[in-house]
């Protein structure tokens, strides 16, 4: 049938591939839908394109996800708002396939479908979907079901608002966990669209079905609704109905569901009003500070700092601090390192008394911590401290803990400690960092790891954009320079690309005066992977000096190397000479 | 089932159910006489699904065969009806449904090992749109299939006539002199048409009348087994057992030293949640040997271990669960130590049966029912191998002593079953009074070597500290027939129907069915 018009010939191509024997050729016409809709045109898109794609859904996942996807966006390509509902049959089957990203995907296309139908559309055609999957077969359809009804419970007439939320309050007790689950994944969502009357007597039923679900699966992601359900009901309701329930989660037998109240508790205490916080919350999260379980101490030591932002400074002393004392010696490293990554950010909330009396002794001695990742933590959040006290007080434990740090063994921890570095000389000063961190900063550059080279190199250029080229040109290019004359090649390599990183910040004439002539000595290294970095940083040179310069002494030099016996030297060499005339022509 | 004091009273009112008359009902992959045994046929692991209506069998070469029930139609009804269908007058009968390769021997370039492709475990996952889902594991790597049946499609009307696109090239020369490269249209380099259209962005109003879409029609269905996931790299030993949580949502797999629970939706990260291994390994003195979740419990998994004992531990104290909170164990009888003690203390299988009340253990002499609330020994112990006691020498001598003999236990609790050697499995009666204990051949006359053993079994007291309970204890020397013994026809590994009385087992390669 070679009939097609000219233009429309690549359309036709992408038709057929449609069902290619070649998945990506599929998945390449399925991401051109919208193409293949606008050549055949609304009418028969809805009447000939949206029906095939309806039936031929037994592909494979990876098609069918685009396929859900690109749908999402497909009513333009049906005619409009007014012809939506065309789209609902093949999204709907696909709310029913196992995999789960597919039915994600299908039931997020459906709910921004069903939030630009018109309102007797939705009930014409949405809610009937709605109810058809969540009487579904298979427990597939069910729980897309759950992920719909919001989105069609606003507009529905009360009759079916009745009926929904019967069907929605079966849905949490569905006999499949993994519906229960859905159930209770979608029940903040779907409480906010409920009438205020509903929400108390129906909606909080269900909520208190989940809570109570022998899986703890399905209770800890009731922990989830807390919150949002919290968020809906008056302030009065909240702490009749979810305090007693978060304070009893906070106590279950499930180290799971703990663990979740830990992350959620929080974000409750705005809802409930400072009150129920002061006699229910606190002594709740307290406990979970201490919880036997490490994994629960550490999601409640990584939400201190947000916890006592919402609590007056007393509450804060006088509760939480003891247990963040404990902490900061808890047996699990991980609980420490947790800590270790807020506790900054308490200074603020508890101000400059407190924090010297109280916090300081705990940052000392999490600066002191065995293990690296939780002296890490402390250097890598120094600024927020250093508001509220100033840095003279912990400079006497820090020295030795960054020292430490930059001689550990593991070469992780020495980079990570290296990218503080500036952070570290911008909030102690240049004093400080001439008497005690400059050595280091130089010893980096002979480490044996490259990556450590090669950051030591980045940091020196962080260290002479942050003090600038004047003190940079005592304090690190004499240091640098001196190296140069290492007898094992990688390390004067190193220096090169110091040196090629250094250039830009220093200016032109430094670059001339100093620079430059260590670079042209390096050009006569008896190595040849040396003699080809030389031309490659003789490149990055000429932007930033003069043309004379350019002229008197690059060119000459790269000219010698374009002669050497090594083919990859000549190469780079000739590379950097193009990239002189170039600069010339233009 | 009935284990406490209490409800013995109610049971001896009614009686004991009476003993089960099997029948032999199939055999898949019968041996003919004479023929020879291939290795990679043996069956290593067979599995009823949760209703009974499929059956799944794993292999030495790594292949998976799954068998559907055919006393049941499939078409026509739903799922719920066909279910309360009565089909009770009718024993279930299978027909192979299809096959798979499910493992490949692999070589761990690491340690240099091999890696055998063997099927040690397979278990059922929940069925979804028709589609059936399973998991099967060879020594290091689980894998989860889903098997589905695919309409065999043909595709007509298409738009671009391909044979003559292919072979004739006046279609391009007239169409698309300017751009030869035009003629890969439909496997070239496609890019160059949706940078052509994105320019060209004004189509006919109406729509293009000339262009169609593929007309599919579909002639026949085949069925189709793809692997969804493959959970690897997490055991440092071998794979010992894979069970599913009542979540849905995850699994355990065990091997000698460590449980991990993996989430079937992510294959790339699971969680260690026991770890017996001690800092020195010379000090190894138990490693686990098969571990379970609970039916309905979510928190709460079984482990048992080389040392006789069956430890329970709840996962919601801790997110590490080295420390038990159940331990299910027998004191050693005074005086009996002798150098095999250990090694047939041995548990190799355990089983919760469907109310989770109780956990069925296999040793290598004995099956043992224990009730999970009685941590002091357990409830009946039933005497398979209590015959090969003299021999236990030899059996050690030829390794037999290290065979991994599976058990089940029937739907209603009431009863038990495990394998043992000349192709025999025994059936016993757990139900409070039952005497029943019978032996039944591999074969397609089952009950020919059939013994009763009339002598009423002790019921354990509470008090009592030794628990043994000789049931079914044979005249030492011979088995239950007299007839010699003969190690190498094993019967390792058997499962009875969740709902009806069916077993199935595996004699070398051949799968056998029985009814009653």
């Amino acid at each position: 049938m070679s009939t097609v018009d000219e233009p429309l010939y690549p359309i036709a191509v992408l038709i057929d591939e449609l069902k290619n024997d070649d998945i990506q050729l599929r998945l390449n016409s399925i991401r051109r839908l919208s193409t293949i809709a606008r050549a055949l045109g609304e009418e028969r898109t809805r009447k000939e394109l949206i029906p095939f794609l309806s039936e031929n859904n037994d592909d494979d996942d990876e098609v069918l996800l685009a396929m859900a996807e690109e749908l999402g966006v497909f009513i333009p390509y049906v005619g409009g708002v007014e012809h939506a509902h065309v789209l609902l049959p093949p999204l709907e089957t696909l709310c029913t396939v196992e995999e789960t990203c597919v039915r994600d995907k299908a039931v997020e296309s459906l709910c921004r479908i069903g939030s630009q139908m018109r309102e007797s559309d939705l009930v014409d055609w949405f809610i009937p979907l709605v109810k058809r999957l969540a009487a579904g077969e298979w427990f597939t359809a069910r729980v897309s079901a759950c992920g719909l009804f919001h989105i069609a419970y606003p507009s529905a007439p009360d009759m079916f608002k009745t009926e929904l939320r019967s069907i929605y309050s079966q849905l949490c007790q569905d006999d499949m966990p993994m519906v229960r689950r859905a159930a209770a994944t979608n029940l903040g969502k779907f409480a906010a669209t409920v009438e205020a009357a509903h929400l108390k007597t129906d909606i909080m039923s269900m909520f208190e079905d989940l809570t109570q679900d022998d899986q703890d699966s399905v209770r800890l992601l009731a922990v989830e609704s807390c919150a949002a359900l919290g968020k809906l009901l008056e302030p009065q309701d909240c702490v009749a109905h979810i305090l007693p329930v978060i304070v009893s989660f906070s106590q279950d037998k499930s180290w799971r569901v703990r663990y979740m109240v830990a992350n959620q508790l929080y974000e409750l205490c705005e809802a409930v009003g400072p009150e129920p916080t002061r006699t229910d919350l606190v002594p709740a999260y307290v406990r979970l500070l201490r919880d036997n379980e490490a994994e629960v101490r550490i999601a409640a030591a990584g939400k201190v700092t947000k916890f006592c932002r919402i609590l007056s400074p007393e509450l804060a002393i006088q509760h939480i601090l003891p247990c963040v004392k404990e902490l900061s010696s808890d047996s699990s490293q991980h609980v420490r390192s947790a800590l270790a990554s807020v506790i900054m950010g308490m200074a603020p909330v508890l101000g400059k008394d407190a924090t010297i009396e109280q916090l300081l002794p705990i940052f000392l001695s999490l600066l002191k911590d065995e293990f690296p990742d939780v002296r890490l933590n402390i250097i890598s959040k120094l600024d927020q401290v250093n508001q509220v006290i100033g840095i003279d007080l912990l400079s006497q434990s820090l020295l030795p803990a960054i020292v430490e740090l930059a001689e550990d063994r593991h070469w992780r921890v020495r980079l990570a400690i290296i990218e503080y570095i500036p952070l570290l000389a911008s909030q102690l000063g240049v004093g400080f960092f001439d008497d005690k961190l400059g050595a280091l900063c130089m010893q980096w550059l002979e480490d044996k790891v490259h990556s450590i080279r090669d950051a030591a190199a980045n940091n020196l250029k962080r260290l002479a954009e942050e003090f600038g080229p004047e003190w940079s040109i005592q304090h690190i290019v004499p240091q640098v320079l001196d190296k140069i004359t290492n007898p094992h090649y990688l390390y004067r390599m190193t220096i090169l690309h110091a040196v090629s990183l250094l250039a830009p910040v220093m200016g032109s004439e430094i670059t001339c005066s100093t620079l430059l002539p260590v670079i042209v000595t390096a050009s006569k290294d008896k190595v040849p992977n040396i003699k080809f970095n030389v031309a490659k940083v003789l490149q990055s040179t000429i932007p930033i000096v003069d043309q004379s310069v350019v002229e008197k002494t690059i060119r000459p030099c790269l000219i010698d190397l374009a002669e050497d016996p090594d083919v990859d030297v000549r190469f780079f060499a000739n590379q950097a000479l193009q990239s002189i005339d170039h600069m010339m022509s233009s | 089932m009935n284990g406490g004091d209490g409800e013995e009273v109610d049971s001896a009112a009614l009686g004991p159910p009476a003993p089960l008359e099997w029948k032999f009902s199939q055999v898949f992959g019968e041996r003919t006489a004479g023929e020879e045994v291939q290795e990679v046929d043996i069956i290593s692991a067979i599995e009823f699904d949760k209703t009974g209506d499929h059956l799944a069998t794993g292999d030495r070469g790594g292949r998976v065969v799954l068998f559907e029930r055919t006393d049941v139609k499939e078409h026509g009804g739903n799922r719920r009806d066909l279910e309360m269908m009565d089909y009770a007058t009718r024993h279930p009968e299978f027909r192979y449904k299809t096959e798979f390769q499910s493992h490949e021997p692999e070589f761990d370039y690491l340690k240099s090992l091999e890696i055998e492709e063997k099927i040690n475990k397979i278990r059922w996952c929940q069925a979804a749109n028709g589609a059936l889902f399973l998991l099967s594991t060879n020594d290091k790597t689980i894998k989860f299939w889903k098997v589905q049946e695919k309409k065999i499609k043909k595709i007509s009307e298409m738009n671009v006539d391909q044979p003559k696109l292919a072979g004739n090239t006046s279609v391009a020369s007239t169409s698309f002199s300017s751009n030869p490269k035009l003629h890969l249209a439909n496997g070239g380099s496609p890019d160059r048409f949706y940078n052509y259209m994105s320019n060209d962005s004004s189509f006919p109003p109406g729509g293009s009348l000339s262009l169609r879409l593929p007309v599919v029609t579909c002639s026949e269905t085949s069925l189709v087994a793809r692997c969804r996931r493959v959970y690897a790299h997490a055991h440092d030993y071998h794979i010992n057992s894979i069970s599913n949580n009542s979540d849905g949502e995850t699994f355990i797999s065990a091997d000698d030293l460590r449980i991990n629970l993996w989430n079937l939706e992510i294959s790339n990260q699971s969680f260690n949640i026991v770890d017996v291994k001690p800092t020195n390994m010379e000090d190894l003195t138990e490693v686990i040997t098969s571990a379970e979740f609970h039916p309905s419990h979510c928190n709460m998994l079984a482990y048992s271990s080389s040392k006789g004992s069956i430890r329970l531990i709840d996962l919601r104290q801790s997110a590490l669960c080295d420390s038990h909170s159940k331990l299910l164990e027998e004191q050693e009888a005074p005086g009996s130590r002798s150098f095999f003690t250990e090694i047939i203390a041995s548990i190799s299988d355990i089983k919760f049966a469907k109310d989770g009340r109780y956990i069925l253990s296999r040793d290598y002499m004995t099956l043992k029912l224990w009730d999970i609330n009685m941590d002091a020994g357990p409830v009946t112990t039933f005497q398979v191998h209590e015959h090969l006691r003299p021999k236990l020498c030899d059996l050690y001598e030829n390794d037999s002593i290290f065979d991994k003999f599976e058990c089940c236990l029937s739907g209603d609790g009431h009863r038990v079953a495990t394998g043992s050697y000349n192709n025999l499995f025994r059936v016993f009666g757990c139900a409070s009074g039952s005497t029943e204990a019978t032996s039944l051949e591999a074969s397609k006359n089952p009950m020919r070597r059939q013994v009763q053993n009339p002598s009423r079994p002790s019921r354990s007291l509470s008090s009592s500290i030794t628990r043994v309970v000789r049931r079914g204890a044979e005249s030492p020397g011979v088995d239950s027939n007299g007839n010699s013994f003969d190690s190498t026809t094993k019967l390792l590994h058997l499962a009875w129907h969740p709902s009806e009385n069916s077993i199935a087992c595996a004699a070398a390669n051949s799968l056998y069915m029985y009814y009653a």
